[in-house]
């Protein structure tokens, strides 16, 4: 070893590593993961052989071999801004249905790395839903909690997925959504939207909800909108246009108004005002 | 009465003495509704029974269906 050479620290694979300042991709590579052959740094894929810098991160994989599950969860960590992945891994939030909201909800969230999800629905998967909703052919008559946290667990293994097939009213509301820290309405009946609403503002005034209201056709993406609606309650869709023979739910446009829910969570677990 | 809805100004019948009134003037079904009166969420059964007055802050949601 050369005198008069500094060391630093970077994360390879997550785990802490000293190398002297000055030293490149590759001769890390060789000396730690000669089999790997997709070199990841800071985010960012990396071809040429730079020269590391203090408190990188640095990924390697090897293509086409299968990690770990605690080396995936390090591995899709370093896709997300450094601090987001320690606060959405703590968090804990309830889906109460998981159709065309509820599943798209629940996928963005899993691979979001939120640390748990409960879901909750009392359906099975019909061929009808296939047109909007996170679920296979091959699910077809299977509860869709259960054919959900197959998806998710396929999709981050690491997310915690409590599932309930049961129907949500005021009894046993307490029992499945007592622990989240927040909720997301996903129902489709507007009566039960509102009667989940009303009893779970009630019962948590500290809790959050992330409710959603029209979504409906194929009418212009820019009128969905996130609003909030008191310090704990945020309502996302365009509010008028409803489920109509003529007008049916579509994946484009219930998945904006899902992805407006998933992005209000993570605003508020990240201390953020989703309506800002 | 002059109240507040949605965040406009409303001059209210001298009958709408109730929230329950109120709902059933806008024509809105109780049963797809939120109602937040002064930033106080309401149950459903105190419509009828929580009288309104000058100055009062309303906010009604009101779900449609999908999702």
């Amino acid at each position: 070893m050369e005198s008069g050479k500094y060391s630093m620290h970077i994360y390879l694979n997550e785990k802490r590593l000293q190398i002297d300042a000055g030293t490149h991709l590759q001769t890390v590579r060789k000396r730690h993961y000669p089999a790997a052959d997709l070199l990841i740094v800071n985010g960012y894929p990396q071809t040429s052989d730079i020269e590391l810098g203090a408190g990188d991160r640095v990924v390697m994989i090897q293509r086409g071999a299968h990690p770990s599950e605690q080396e995936l969860e390090h591995l899709m960590m370093s896709r997300h801004t450094p601090g987001v992945h320690a606060r959405v891994k703590q968090a804990k939030v309830g889906i109460a249905g998981v159709g065309g909201l509820g599943s798209t909800v629940a996928i963005a969230l899993a691979r979001t790395g939120v640390g748990a999800l409960v879901i909750a629905d009392f359906d099975v998967v019909e061929p009808s839903n296939l047109n909007r909703q996170q679920y296979f052919v091959d699910q077809i008559g299977m509860p869709k909690v259960f054919a959900l946290r197959e998806n998710l667990q396929r999709i981050n293994p690491a997310t915690r997925i409590v599932a309930h097939y049961e129907k949500i009213n005021r009894d046993n509301l307490d029992a499945v959504f007592g622990d989240v820290d927040i909720l997301v309405e996903a129902f489709d009946a507007a009566d039960q939207k509102a009667l989940l609403a009303n009893a779970f503002l009630k019962h948590y005034p500290e809790k959050y909800l992330v409710a959603a209201s029209g979504m409906a056709g194929y009418e212009p993406s820019n009128t969905i909108l996130t609003r909030k609606l008191s310090s704990q309650f945020y309502l996302c869709g365009d509010a008028t246009t409803a489920a109509a023979p003529g007008r049916g739910l579509m994946a484009p446009r219930v998945g904006i108004a899902a992805h407006h829910q998933a992005n209000a969570v993570l605003r508020l677990i990240l201390g953020e005002d989703p309506s800002a | 009465m002059d109240i507040t809805l949605n965040g406009e100004q409303k001059t209210l019948t001298t009958d709408m003495t109730d929230v329950q009134r109120l709902l059933t003037s806008l024509n809105l079904e109780p049963q797809t509704l939120v109602v937040e009166l002064n930033h106080r969420i309401l149950a459903p059964d105190e419509y009828a029974t929580t009288s309104l007055n000058d100055g009062d802050i309303i906010e009604l949601v009101h779900f449609v269906g999908g999702g």
